[in-house]
């Protein structure tokens, strides 16, 4: 029995079905069971949540990540099951705490002040919460302050940043200098990204690296967790 | 069940009906005053037996006839010829039914070149990187031959846009004469591809040889009627207002076989026609209205296409520029003449000027492409891998512009608008703003799946190079590997029997294939 609830979790996570309502690819799975539902069936019957996230959740993802480099698969397809993951990982946390698995690593991501553009900003988030990280979203315009304070309280591994305009992409600069005044620079891998900004940017405003996109991040996030490890 | 072909829900349109009037009329005022010079007696004849005022032209060095054509004999024609038109193929599901009323368009290849393009890739080192490497494409021009068009019409069977073929290629093998070229030119279109036919006829001797082959591939006489796997585009008009002598025959002759037949006339705005749009559209529309109205004088019930390849010269040649923006116009008031005239239309677009694919190929082909489809003309010889005007043909701009064509059907679907559509969207739209993220994205996919969605460019490279040439070349190759579905063995044999000279290495059945 848990090996089946393994298998069709792991085929509703390449399905990118979150809940029974949702539509897959397989059109004769409507109606099933979602990842959802299927992770409380999983913890109902006492599977460690490890056996679920190494088994079905990642070992989905796997699949997922193949089918889109052979462009099987497109972003919605990614993002359908990345974010299915996500919601796996948000029931499965309290066990998780209970049983001191750590995740890959903790993520804080924000639009930066005077840029309300946030569509890249979620989707990487979201890519994130599916390939493992604990992900911390502060949102879309955020004041510079407020995102030292997470640093400093949250204490993450890893802050991404995110501007689409040349007008805003200055308040990355500005938040790299306001961790440094306040002794957290070499506590946070700062990460930037977005239409306006290039690796040369990220360069010459000191931040550990510009990631093109969600994938990219989750490469480089993932080389970072491998080093650690 | 035939083509489906692409139906412009509301076609593009540049004359005022006011303006389609003025042109009617001019037309009918040049048929009777200048008229047209008739190089053909018999054709004079039938105009003359009919109530037309002919007279010789003594100052002429050839006998010819200027030939004066009252409206009412224009009229009459323009009642009797059909209204639809069916041209048939080898498979039925390739068969085409045009109607002059709607606006239906399909793609045909097109026309004769002499001159066949290859391509190949050769690996250039960069001198100050000798590590460096690229490849780029190199066209070699060269004279067509009847592999050459065998080739042509084999990927022109698999290209998904293309609804008919006109044979690409002029064959000029050293075994061709002018006695064989025609029954080699049909039987290497036709065996390679199970779509429309078209071609013109180089001898008038070789119709009933072209004809019979025809009702062989089908099963007779009576089939051939039914199903006109093949049918024929003639110039018998030489602008300014000639009806040139062989041409004119072979016009007639095929009228009272009653084969479907295209009337063609190619004026030039500034050299053999007016330069100003209204010169060029009243002359080319009285000379194509001539046309037809000997076609119905021949025989009553003639398929004709009101055939239009107006194109404006070069100012620094004075040759063709069918890459100009006014070609494109002219094509387009003609397919609005057609129209009113309730008579199908052959049109033309994607003729360029340049002489190999690049990217002034690609836009001036996609110009006129675009533009000519919206006005919805039924028959489009939209001249797949043709350059250089009408002189060059190269199988890998064929395969690029299939992609184009995918990209213009697709744009021309129907708006999918409807209540069950808004109902399902606005709830898709309170859900949406009401969860923190405001993505449409999770809904994308079933749309994705449906084919609701255009596929992206098939040649888009990887990263930020270009490699649409070496991408296309791979394409064609893959379908120069596809099968084609061949005349079966037992009427290829019946063919290479009664029907005289076509080559014996197009027997695909022998050991010497081509």
């Amino acid at each position: 029995m848990s090996k089946d609830v393994i298998a069709l979790l792991k085929e509703n996570v390449i399905q990118g079905r979150k809940t029974q309502d949702d539509e897959g690819i397989d059109e004769s799975l409507s109606g099933t069971p979602g990842v959802l539902e299927l992770t409380q069936s999983a913890m109902e019957e006492d599977i460690a949540p490890e056996g679920i996230i190494t088994q079905a959740l990642t070992a989905g993802m796997q699949v997922v990540g193949d089918k889109f480099a052979t462009k099987e698969y497109f972003i919605p397809d990614m993002l359908a099951s990345a974010e299915a993951v996500g919601a796996a990982m948000d029931i499965l946390k309290p066990l998780l705490e209970a049983s001191n698995v750590e995740t890959k690593g903790k993520f804080a991501i924000a639009t930066v002040k005077g840029d309300i553009h946030d569509i890249g900003k979620n989707i990487v988030a979201t890519l994130l919460k599916g390939a493992g990280y604990e992900v911390n979203d502060l949102g879309s315009n955020v004041p510079t302050e407020k995102i030292v304070e997470v640093v400093r309280e949250y204490k993450p591994d890893f802050l991404g940043l995110s501007a689409l305009l040349t007008t805003t992409m200055v308040a990355m600069r500005e938040v790299i200098e306001a961790l440094k005044q306040n002794n957290l620079r070499d506590k946070v891998k700062v990460l930037i990204g977005g239409a306006a900004v290039s690796g040369e940017y990220a360069r010459e405003i000191g931040a550990d690296a510009y990631c093109v996109d969600g994938f990219h991040a989750i490469k480089v996030l993932d080389a970072s967790h491998e080093a650690k490890v | 069940m035939p083509r489906e072909g692409i139906l412009i829900d509301t076609p593009y349109a540049r004359m005022t009906k006011g303006q389609v009037l003025q042109i009617h009329q001019a037309s009918m005022q040049i048929l009777n005053d200048p008229g047209l010079i008739s190089f053909n007696r018999e054709a004079a004849e039938i105009f003359h037996s009919n109530g037309a005022e002919v007279t010789s032209v003594s100052t002429s060095d050839h006998p010819c006839w200027l030939v004066k054509i009252p409206e009412e004999l224009v009229l009459q024609a323009l009642d009797s010829a059909p209204k639809t038109v069916k041209l048939g193929a080898r498979n039925k599901d390739n068969s085409l039914i045009m109607k002059g009323e709607e606006p239906r368009v399909f793609f045909v290849s097109g026309s004769e070149t002499n001159i066949w393009l290859d391509v190949d890739f050769p690996t250039y080192v960069k001198k100050s990187d000798p590590g460096t490497e690229i490849r780029v494409p190199e066209f070699h021009p060269r004279r067509g031959t009847v592999a050459d068009l065998c080739q042509s019409a084999h990927v022109c069977e698999h290209l998904e846009t293309l609804d008919g073929y006109i044979r690409t290629v002029n064959i000029q093998d050293k075994d061709i004469t002018e006695d064989n070229k025609d029954v080699n030119k049909f039987f290497a279109s036709l065996n390679n591809t199970t779509k429309h036919v078209m071609s013109g006829l180089t001898s008038l001797k070789q119709l009933d040889n072209v004809v019979n082959m025809a009702k062989i591939i089908v099963g007779g006489e009576e089939e051939l009627k039914e199903n006109p796997i093949i049918s024929f585009i003639t110039c018998l008009v030489k602008s300014p207002l000639q009806f040139v002598d062989d041409t004119t025959q072979t016009f007639i002759e095929i009228c009272r076989r009653g084969l479907p037949i295209v009337v063609s006339s190619s004026p030039q705005a500034g050299s053999t026609a007016p330069i100003k749009e209204a010169g060029i559209m009243a002359q080319i529309n009285a000379e194509v209205l001539a046309g037809i109205t000997l076609s119905q004088l021949v025989n009553k019930g003639t398929p004709v296409l009101y055939g239009s390849v107006p194109v404006r010269a070069r100012m620094d040649t004075l040759s063709d520029s069918y890459g100009s923006i006014e070609t494109s116009q002219y094509n387009i008031d003609c397919v609005q003449m057609a129209r009113f005239y309730k008579i199908p239309n052959y049109s033309t677009s994607g003729v360029c000027d340049t002489k190999t694919p690049g990217q002034q190929a690609s836009i001036e082909r996609l110009f006129s492409d675009i533009l000519v489809t919206l006005s919805g003309p039924q028959y489009l010889h939209c001249a797949y891998g043709l350059l250089d005007c009408n002189s060059v043909f190269c199988l890998l701009q064929a395969v690029l512009d299939d992609a184009h064509f995918q990209m213009i059907k697709f744009f021309l679907r129907s708006p999918r608008i409807s209540q069950v559509e808004i109902d399902n969207t606005l709830k898709q739209i309170r859900e949406v703003v009401a969860t923190p993220q405001k993505l449409y994205i999770r809904y994308i996919r079933p749309v994705m799946r449906s084919g609701e969605i255009s596929a992206p460019y098939p040649f888009e490279g990887d990263g930020e190079t270009d490699n649409v040439f070496a991408l296309a070349y791979e394409e064609m190759n893959q379908l120069l590997a596809k099968p084609v579905k061949h005349i079966d063995p037992a009427t290829t044999s019946r063919i290479f029997q009664e029907i005289p000279g076509i080559l014996p290495r197009l027997n695909i059945y022998e050991e010497r294939r081509e």
